[in-house]
């Protein structure tokens, strides 16, 4: 068993309130940061923990907080992203139902460090659950003194509140969520200027993810070191909730070390294949990563490694489908998942995303063309031009499908029909 | 009546907030949940109170999945189609809920109780295949369960039904 730190307080049935919370450890590394550390140590200690961002695009927390500039104006805003709907993600939805003042801490600790007075946790809808969970949490924080004006005589002062959502996927992307949390059509914007420098009502604004967050106060707590020491690679740092689901048997979130096998979470903690089930493919961070195969099977479960087999590791939500899945099918949900939620804002975004899934639709129902195949990689290359991450991300299942499962594509091509259906 | 005092509350919210416009969304879920979906009216209801034009309030009310621009019914079934979901049978959970509610995808039972919708991933792929109704997560579903399911909401709606139309006439809105 590996250390447990962010899910250490997860129970079955209930959170752990802000006794059990303290009890771990909790609010210690808060109350030492605002009576011993200056904002700067904090960035720095952030920075060299080398802790990146978990909501996806890894970008490392300590400098993005670096970028919002010493005389930068106020109010600055802090805002958690707790929208959390890149498909087969769950962790953040576990992390907050596990241990909710460990977010609160996370965002008192991040708010310090770019000195920002206000924070905003923006969720979805589907987790209205949550979003209770958190509002009643931060009343109690509040009371505790952890949170509101002069948080423990230090002076400091940080307000969070909720923010729900209507729902819609593209609100996951920074600049879109910004301008949801606006009231405004949720478009992304192209930097610069990047929130850092001009987010929210255009001031500073730093945004991080739920799990990102989590981490804070332990490393404040433990220290940089011990946080990348966590890691079983030399270029991970810390653990990792990975949230497993497909043809497993305990689909669920795991807390283990950055760097682990893909193999030890399949078989050791998600109870291996269901039965019968052989692994053939998993996405392994989201829908917007590429295919892991067999041939990936053990690969080391960090951002780099990931990187070097020209995939992401993404939110770590491991998809896993079995010999029986059509991997022609599974593209094509995956495609019509972001045909449907694109925002409709550039051309590239909104017009290719339907003609892929035209083509994908046409070859799984077996009228596809030995052309169809060239056609997608040229088209995949196009969506690389789109105004945000959302196209690119939406090409990288398809790009993986081309690469590991031309054989699948042309197998439906050839017997035109799907050779999965009725065997 | 404490949608009433919703949108009561929502109005000091409004006149406290310093931008406004950033309670769109919870003021277009108010109006929601008092009449039932967010009709003309009540984009227009939205406008006035946050300061916005009605085609602001427009543009962010068909934009969002949990906005309801049409009557629904009282419980709204979204079917979770997402890869993990279609993976574990979402297709078969929504088949069996077309043919259990004589409606098919995107309609309203006649007598309004529910409505069918489908919606990309809840972030319930642990327990798949899932749904939301009324925005409460249920899965890993099996036929007998969601048969279950819907029984139970209808009957405990028959119960409550005569009670809650007598208290506020305002929900025969969702009858067609």
């Amino acid at each position: 068993m590996y250390p447990q730190v962010l899910l250490q307080n997860r129970k079955p049935d209930r959170i752990a309130t802000l006794a059990e919370y303290q009890r771990s450890g909790g609010y210690e590394g808060l109350s030492r940061v605002l009576e011993a550390q200056a904002p700067t140590e904090v960035r720095q200690v952030l920075l060299d923990a080398i802790l990146l961002g978990r909501g996806g695009a890894a970008f490392p927390a300590g400098v993005k907080m670096m970028t919002v500039a010493e005389d930068a104006p106020f109010p600055r805003y802090l805002v958690c992203n707790a929208d959390e709907m890149e498909p087969g993600t769950f962790k953040d939805r576990v992390l907050i139902h596990a241990d909710p003042h460990q977010l609160i801490e996370g965002m008192a600790l991040a708010s310090y460090a770019v000195s920002a007075e206000h924070g905003i946790i923006f969720i979805r809808p589907e987790y209205e659950g949550a979003a209770r969970i958190l509002e009643r949490e931060i009343g109690i924080a509040r009371e505790a003194g952890f949170l509101g004006k002069n948080i423990l005589g230090s002076g400091f002062s940080f307000e969070l509140v909720v923010h729900r959502s209507g729902g819609r996927y593209i609100c996951g992307e920074v600049t879109a969520q910004l301008n949801a949390l606006e009231g405004r059509r949720p478009n992304p914007k192209q930097p610069p200027p990047y929130p850092t420098e001009k987010g929210l009502w255009q001031k500073p604004t730093v945004l991080q993810n739920v799990e990102t967050l989590c981490c804070i106060p332990h490393i404040l707590k433990n220290g940089a070191q011990w946080f990348k020491d966590l890691a079983l690679t030399e270029s991970g740092a810390g653990t990792k909730v990975f949230g497993i689901s497909g043809k497993v048997n305990r689909p669920g979130c795991y807390e283990l070390p950055m760097g682990v096998r893909l193999s030890e979470i399949i078989e050791e903690y998600a109870g291996g294949m269901k039965n019968g089930a052989a692994f053939k493919a998993c996405l392994p961070g989201g829908a917007s990563t590429s295919y892991l195969t067999q041939e990936h099977y053990h690969i080391e479960m960090d951002f780099e490694a990931l990187k070097k087999v020209g995939n992401r590791l993404g939110t770590g939500a491991i998809m896993v489908f079995d010999q029986h899945t059509c991997m022609v099918a599974a593209t094509l949900n995956l495609i019509e998942f972001f045909a449907r939620e694109s925002c409709g804002w550039c051309t590239p975004c909104r017009e290719g995303i339907p003609y892929i899934r035209d083509i994908l639709w046409r070859i799984e129902t077996g009228e596809g063309e030995a052309s169809d195949i060239p056609a997608l990689r040229k088209i995949c290359k196009y969506l690389w031009h789109a105004y945000c991450a959302f196209a690119p991300g939406a090409v990288a299942p398809v790009e993986g499908l081309l690469t590991y499962f031309e054989d699948e594509m042309t197998a439906h091509i050839n017997q035109k029909k799907c050779p999965f259906k009725g065997s | 009546m404490q949608t009433e005092s919703q949108t009561e509350s929502l109005e000091k919210e409004i006149q406290a907030a310093e931008h406004p416009r950033e309670l769109a969304v919870d003021v277009m879920a108010a109006i929601q949940a008092r009449d039932g979906y967010l009709s003309d009216a009540g984009v227009a209801e939205a406008a006035g109170l946050l300061g916005m034009s009605p085609v602001e309030i427009e543009e962010l009310a068909t934009f969002y999945t949990f906005i309801y621009r049409e009557p629904v019914g009282r419980y709204v079934i979204h079917i979770c189609d997402s890869v993990v979901c279609w993976m574990e049978g979402a297709e078969t959970i929504g088949e069996h809920l077309m043919k259990a509610l004589g409606i098919r995808m995107g309609e309203t039972t006649p007598d309004g109780l529910f409505t069918l919708l489908p919606v990309c991933c809840i972030g319930y792929c642990d327990r798949a295949p899932a749904i939301l109704i009324n925005k409460k997560a249920y899965g890993p579903l099996t036929i007998g369960e969601l048969d279950r399911i819907i029984d139970g909401l209808r009957n405990s709606d028959d119960a409550n039904e005569a009670a809650a139309e007598a208290a506020n006439p305002k929900k025969q809105v969702l009858k067609r």
